[in-house]
């Protein structure tokens, strides 16, 4: 994983309640044509050095939150603020922020080395600076060769770097990347992974990167945020949103879960019973809030924390018996679906380990399937 | 075809199908096919264009004989045989010779040049605001440009008389505004000439410019902007060079027919507005000199063309430019 590395012991800056973030988003809303929430009252506050990434279905107004960032839209109400600056009048080539474009938005009629300048042109640099951080910018995307070439004369790939060269030449306090990764193959894009990542730790710019694809947020991200209907759902380093999803639409979002509905039945310290038509026997879970019995709400449960066990348990509670219905192999692991006595559809991940082409289970077998209780979470419903 | 159908069929006729199917497939895409296609437009171009264009260049090298038709032949059966050639040269000398025709050239080609210009200055900010405009509005203002089209060309240019002659309608409104005592003289001026040949060309202009500009990405301006590009400087950089070839295609668009332009001086020009269709027309209906006549077409021709191919010349090495 292209995590950035960092010192596990010191604070994150965003657990350090003294810190000044970097970047404030307050309250910001985007209307478009007078009645359409594409950003409905989205508060964030990002810190210096983060990789932050907005991650979010099509048309769920992450687009549309980056470019109110860059200043290409306007905000309907509400204020961005930089270092306690506020920016959110100032026009797009007035803020210390650059973007790079989904489609890179690379000029045709320039060479790549015109390109990657063209942001060093606008302020008052001399020939030969402008030489030299072209050189750099190059070198650091590894572009060297094609100095001289135009952008029709690149692959995909290619194009890639020369917008993100463009983009950090002018060495932004910001660089916005709206989907970056979107038009490149799945080889191609978990290299550019790990290299975008080296290039954010490098020069230690602020990175706000806008995806559709979980995988990607979460293996670059420092936090990301989730969002829909142009709101925010939740904000979070990609474990804590991975492991404690906030509400369901994450839960679901996220990674894939199963959701078991049903109602508290008791609740004991941290541990809290709760009795569902999903499964057979009580679902014990943890859960260190306080629980009004009768309230009701939704276990989530990961497919890899699901085990496949023998005979139901003698406790008789964390289990379900079913039928295996699908057979998914991905190589290292398979995705069995199974259908419940209750009803429910389950989804279990299992890790092959031994080499065989047939898994342990086939189709038609009847399975008890079980878990613990911290390998879950309780969501109110 | 299907390999699996293969096995069923005997060797010999499988074969045999092969080649059939071999020589359709040559027909549709090979050299035959392509060549029948081809074929087509160029028969078109000798027909219609070259053809006519050599007759021209026949004529050019002959003299002036009073017959039908009004020159002497190129080719003669002279005696005991033998074919004589007669290359008539006089009357390229004569157009070198005789000031009013390299007058005549100069001035349309001065004519023609300021035009250009001006529609451009005009076209220019037209066809932008148009590809700028709600797309729902682009086709109504589209339909404004070429409205004009569906009257002929002559009557739009007669229509002009109307406007500016000495009591036509321009000056009458400034007369009675009281902003002249004097009606002006509009018609029959240089200026008249320029107004006439400016308003009937600017649809070749706006129409090449628009089909650039509104393919233009608009997300490069976006780009500019945020790259600190000032929205005047990033017309400069990016929107400009971008429509380059719109503003070549337009400008040859009006060029070239507006120096051969015969109509608009004729009708709209004074004594002074001497344009070479107008010398053109003269020659050969009121002298009756084709000869003459098609020399004078031939060289406008050359004017026109040699740096027509000089600019394609230059386009095209661009284009291929050598790239490390």
């Amino acid at each position: 994983m292209p995590q950035p590395r960092r010192d596990p012991a010191s604070l994150e800056s965003w657990q350090d309640p003294d810190a000044r973030p970097f970047l404030e988003i307050r309250g910001v809303t985007k209307v478009f044509d007078g009645a359409t929430y594409a950003v409905d009252d989205v508060s964030l506050k990002i810190f210096r050095g983060e990789f932050f990434s907005l991650l979010g279905a099509s048309g769920c107004g992450k687009s549309t939150l980056l470019r109110m960032l860059a200043g290409l839209e306007r905000c309907t109400q509400g204020h961005i603020l930089i270092e306690d600056e506020d920016i959110t009048e100032l026009p797009p080539f007035e803020r210390p922020v650059n973007m790079m474009f989904q489609s890179y938005a690379l000029f045709p009629h320039m060479t790549v080395e015109q390109n990657v300048a063209f942001g060093l042109r606008q302020e008052k640099l001399s020939r030969q600076e402008i030489r030299t951080r072209v050189g750099e910018m190059l070198e650091l995307v590894r572009m060297t060769g094609f100095a001289r070439r135009k952008p029709d004369q690149l692959s995909g790939g290619q194009r890639q770097r020369v917008a993100l060269a463009r983009s950090l030449a002018k060495q932004p306090k910001l660089l916005l990347l709206d989907e970056p990764l979107g038009a490149l193959d799945r080889k191609l894009r978990e290299s550019t992974q790990f290299e975008l990542v080296n290039i954010q730790e490098r020069v230690g710019t602020t990175f706000i990167m806008v995806t559709h694809d979980q995988e990607e947020a979460m293996t670059m991200s420092t936090r990301l945020a989730v969002m829909d209907a142009g709101r925010i759902l939740q904000v979070g380093t990609p474990s804590e949103v991975y492991e404690y999803p906030g509400n369901r639409f994450v839960a679901e979002f996220i990674g894939a879960a199963n959701l078991f509905d049903g109602r508290v039945a008791s609740t004991d310290g941290d541990r809290v019973t709760i009795q569902s038509e999903g499964a057979p026997g009580d679902i014990v879970m943890h859960h260190p809030q306080p629980l009004a019995i009768g309230t009701p709400v939704t276990v989530a449960l990961r497919p890899e924390k699901i085990r496949l066990l023998e005979e139901p348990p003698r406790e008789d509670v964390n289990w379900v018996r079913g039928t295996v219905r699908e057979i998914g192999y991905l190589g290292d692991v398979s995705i069995y679906h199974v259908g419940t006595e209750g009803g429910l559809t389950v989804q279990v991940q299992v890790t092959n380990r031994g080499r065989r082409t047939s898994g342990p289970l086939t189709w038609d077998d009847v399975v008890c399937l079980g878990w613990d209780a911290d390998s879950g979470v309780v969501l109110p419903a | 075809m299907s390999a699996a159908r293969e096995p069923v069929l005997a060797p010999g006729r499988a074969s045999l199908r092969r080649r059939i199917d071999h020589g359709v497939k040559s027909l549709a895409q090979g050299r035959l096919g392509r060549a029948l296609v081809i074929a087509l437009p160029y028969a078109w171009l000798l027909l219609f264009l070259l053809l006519p264009i050599l007759i021209v260049l026949k004529i050019s090298f002959s003299e002036m004989a009073l017959a039908s038709p009004p020159y002497t032949p190129m080719l003669q059966w002279a005696e005991q045989r033998t074919l004589s050639l007669s290359l008539h040269l006089g009357n390229y000398a004569f157009l070198w010779e005789d000031p009013l025709y390299v007058a005549a050239y100069l001035n349309s080609l001065k004519v023609a040049a300021v035009s250009t210009v001006l529609c451009l200055l005009i076209g220019y900010p037209m066809a932008y605001a148009i590809a700028r405009a709600p797309s729902g509005w682009r086709i109504v203002l589209l339909m404004l440009v070429i409205l004009p089209f569906w009257t002929s060309f002559l009557i739009r240019v007669y229509a002009w008389i109307g406007l500016l002659q000495g009591n036509g309608l321009i000056n009458h409104l400034l007369l009675s505004l009281g902003l002249i005592d004097q009606p002006l003289v509009l018609l029959h001026s240089n200026f008249a000439v320029y107004l006439g040949i400016v308003y009937s060309y600017l649809p070749f202009m706006i129409l090449p410019l628009y089909a650039t500009l509104v393919r233009m990405d608009l997300t490069l301006l976006e780009a500019a902007a945020d790259l600190g590009s000032p929205p005047w400087k990033s017309f400069l950089t990016v929107t400009l060079p971008l429509s380059l070839p719109g503003v070549v295609a337009g400008s040859l668009l009006v060029f070239i027919p507006a120096v051969g332009e015969f109509v608009i001086p004729d009708l709209l020009g004074g004594p002074d507005s001497l344009m070479i269709g107008k010398v053109l027309w003269t020659e050969f209906f009121s002298n009756r000199d084709w000869p003459v006549a098609s020399a004078v077409a031939v060289a406008m021709l050359l004017i026109i063309l040699v740096p027509l191919l000089l600019f394609q010349r230059v386009e095209e090495r661009e284009a291929t430019e050598p790239t490390r």
